[in-house]
């Protein structure tokens, strides 16, 4: 089984609405066979555009896209086989679940039979059988969902759109469904293009997930390194909570380097984008990776004072006025060995050097 | 049977359902008030005068109020030869008092519609009457007019006796009842309304099909335009909402005529010669022309409310499931706009049905409507129960339309906005 790893391949597209602005600016992307993908972005960001413009329904102003090694921007839609789930869903109204599971199958000329057949395939893959007589109108907001994700794939397309499918359900409902369309893409293996902006969303479902900012994919890779390890600070502050200390690199050796920071104080950092002496840059650390009253031996030691504190159950989250960022955010597991968190208290925060990402200065 | 047994009570003792009622009395008087101008004027507007246009169409107490002695004299007439002395004898005397009171007039028209000739006869009789003796009165009036000898007059008289009548109702539909009673139709070249019934339905029909085709696209472009376009477009729709009635039909003339823009124009890009300009107007064309463009905005309105409602990604959803353009269309796009289409073309037709100044104007012989002969008989021939009954004729069919356009499509799915 070799598996097509430039199965869906964006070569240096741009796009661009009204010959003023970029969309999309030099777009290059390769996308495998089977592989669960996610553009991810906030809203502007071009990842819709992109998607529109492998379903056919924007034309690249520059560049071509490639499926399966065709390239494919002079074919119109309804040849290119690709399945879409839209963000309203866009069930036909006016047909029952059946009909709008028939439609691909109709316009392909299958048989009844095979159109049966199908249609009850892919209900109950959605675990909607019975439904078959219901109108969209009938049916609720997760139901709709469903139906239109089978309709998608009722005809066994080779790469399934998906445009913020999600966004219109409640969180529970969101969330289950996350599963339920993961579980369907290990299940049959289609190549999934999948488009939101909720990044837990994109971290919960993806092989690997593309983090769009102002036309740019500004990091490709999986979800996990995507978090621990982001490599610019557009990234580090979108993907997950984030704390930010802005300053100068006085020293840099191969893997560490001295910041120092803007009311003078000086830490230690991982040099990820500062190659030099008296850069500017913004350095992130996730809440998480720093730890209080720690016995263990860490390269930063400081004393911060509490200035709230918000209760979540099975964590605390703490605000710090630290080194001068009165925004730092702590997470404290609840133990009993956390009980002096006071307002007003000071507390010893520490965390490693590795931690701490040294990055653009944005 | 348990709300019987046992009427559930609020915590003062009171059954719940009076203490609702109570509760809702209130609001419901307001509400009433509320409403009630408008339901004057509703009932005041447009109740009243249908209901008395329905009264006036079957009304037939005039003549047989002028004429009470002759009626009842009448009564024991088997109408098969001409009435005896007692029948002449009350009509003179009926007569004499209208004459008195110079109101025969109305009479002498209102007999006219029942056979033509009457009012000479009336007026001749009228004439002569004054150096009447007394006595044998028979032999008096049919010395005035030979036609006073003829049975069919008098036999016309007698119909009109009941003070209810469906005459008029065929008369509508050109028939007629006979001297037997029987009901038949009216000489073949006397049959005008049948052919202006026709005539209406045909220009009804094409203008609601014409509307169709050409405010189909439009309503599209209106719903899918960026707004900056579509704004304008709208504007172009609606331009000639704002343009008097009699203005816009009047422009159809100069454009229509045979010296006109139009004709000017074919004959400058030498489609027809100047000799053999094709008249446009005063005839159906013209109605077909004026009609359409001016209920146009008719059907471009509810079919455009309904396409804006559509989403477009239901058609890039037909495509992307691999519908050609022309599937996607016709299976998603075009069944959700038939609530819009439905809307339209009920407006346009029942609009269209009843048209009056347009084809009077530029209609001509050949283009004139059924609403233009009920406008003739309420204006020149002043027979307005006949009025009334066409235009009760009008309505019914107008209510069959809607009925069967119930049947077909469902009122529920009509959308205007």
């Amino acid at each position: 089984m070799s598996k097509n790893s430039e199965f869906v391949k964006f070569d240096k597209v741009d796009k661009s609405y009204d010959g003023k602005v970029l969309v999309v600016k030099d777009l290059n992307l390769d996308i495998a066979e089977g592989e669960f993908i996610t553009m991810l972005g906030p809203s502007g960001s071009g990842k819709t555009t992109c998607l529109m413009m492998l379903a056919g329904f924007e034309t690249p102003t520059n560049g071509e896209i490639y499926l399966d090694k065709n390239p494919i921007s002079n074919i119109p839609p309804h040849k290119r086989g690709i399945g879409m789930v839209f963000q309203n869903y866009a069930l036909f109204p006016h047909m029952t679940v059946y009909e709008n599971l028939a439609f691909p199958l109709r316009v392909r000329k299958f048989s009844k039979d095979d159109i049966d057949k199908k249609v009850d395939k892919a209900l109950s893959m959605v675990s909607l059988s019975g439904f078959e007589n219901r109108m969209p109108g009938q049916l609720s907001g997760g139901q709709q969902q469903r139906v239109a994700v089978a309709r998608a794939l009722v005809f066994d397309p080779a790469v399934v759109l998906m445009d913020e499918p999600l966004g219109a359900l409640d969180k529970n409902l969101r969330e289950s469904m996350q599963y339920e369309i993961k579980h369907i893409h290990e299940s049959i293996g289609v190549t999934v293009v999948y488009v939101t902006h909720d990044q837990s969303e994109a971290l919960t479902m993806s092989n690997r997930i593309a983090v769009f900012n102002d036309g740019k994919v500004q990091q490709l890779s999986s979800p996990d390194k995507l978090y621990e390890e982001p490599v610019n600070s557009f990234v580090a502050e979108f993907i997950g909570e984030n704390n930010r200390f802005s300053g100068q690199v006085t020293d840099v050796s191969k893997d560490k380097c001295k910041v120092k920071l803007d009311d003078g104080s000086e830490i230690l950092a991982n040099p990820i984008a500062v190659k030099s002496n008296g850069e500017k840059t913004i350095v992130s650390l996730r809440p998480e990776r720093a730890l209080i009253n720690t016995k263990d031996k860490m390269e930063n030691n400081f004393k911060g004072k509490i200035e709230e504190v918000i209760y979540h159950g099975d964590h605390t989250r703490v605000r710090l006025n630290l080194l001068g960022n009165k925004d730092f955010i702590l997470k404290v597991p609840n133990s009993s060995a956390n009980m002096d968190i006071k307002l007003g208290n000071q507390i010893n925060v520490s965390w490693n050097s590795f931690d701490a990402r040294a990055l653009d200065p944005k | 049977m348990s709300s019987e047994t046992q009427k559930i009570l609020t915590t003062d003792g009171i059954p719940l359902e009076e203490s609702l009622k109570k509760a809702e009395k209130k609001n419901k008087i307001k509400a009433f008030l509320l409403v009630c101008p408008l339901l004057l004027f509703l009932i005041i507007t447009y109740v009243f005068p249908i209901g008395d246009m329905l009264y006036r169409s079957v009304d037939d107490r005039m003549v047989t109020d002028m004429l009470p002695k002759t009626y009842k004299a009448m009564k024991q007439w088997d109408g098969k030869e001409l009435p005896d002395e007692k029948v002449f004898e009350a009509f003179y005397l009926d007569y004499k008092k209208l004459v008195e009171e110079k109101t025969f007039g109305k009479l002498a028209t209102q007999l006219n519609f029942e056979k033509n000739g009457f009012k000479s006869i009336l007026k001749k009789l009228k004439r002569k009457m004054k150096k009447f003796e007394e006595g044998n009165y028979k032999e008096q009036i049919m010395n005035v007019h030979k036609r006073w000898a003829d049975v069919e007059y008098w036999r016309a008289l007698k119909r009109r006796a009941p003070s209810y009548t469906y005459a008029k109702y065929l008369k509508g539909v050109d028939m007629y009842e006979n001297e037997d009673g029987k009901i038949v139709q009216v000489p073949e070249d006397r049959r005008i309304h049948k052919i202006l019934w026709l005539r209406t339905l045909e220009v009804a029909f094409f203008v609601t099909i014409f509307c169709f085709l050409m405010a189909y696209p439009i309503a599209h472009l209106l719903a899918t335009l960026p707004m900056k376009y579509s704004n304008l477009l709208m504007i172009c729709v609606l331009l000639p909402f704002w343009t008097s009635l009699l203005v816009r039909t009047a422009s159809w003339m100069i454009l229509l005529q045979q010296q006109g823009i139009v004709n000017d124009f074919f004959v400058m890009i030498g489609l027809v010669s100047d000799d053999s300009r094709p008249e446009m107007m005063y005839n159906k064309t013209g109605t077909y022309v004026a009609m359409t463009q001016i209920l146009l905005p008719f059907m471009v309105l509810p079919l455009y409310s309904v396409m804006k409602t559509i989403s477009p990604s239901l058609m890039r959803a037909g495509k992307s499931l691999g519908g050609t353009p022309f599937i996607a269309f016709w299976k998603v796009y075009f069944p959700l706009t038939i609530p819009g289409i439905g809307a339209g073309c009920l407006l346009v037709f029942i609009l269209a049905i009843g048209y009056y100044i347009t084809p009077a104007l530029v209609g001509g012989a050949s283009g004139t409507l059924i609403s233009n002969q009920i406008a003739f008989h309420m204006k020149s021939t002043l027979d307005w129960s006949f009025a009334s009954a066409m235009g009760l004729m009008l309505l019914t069919g107008v209510l069959a339309i809607y009925w069967v356009y119930n049947k077909l499509v469902g009122v529920d799915n009509i959308k205007l906005g």
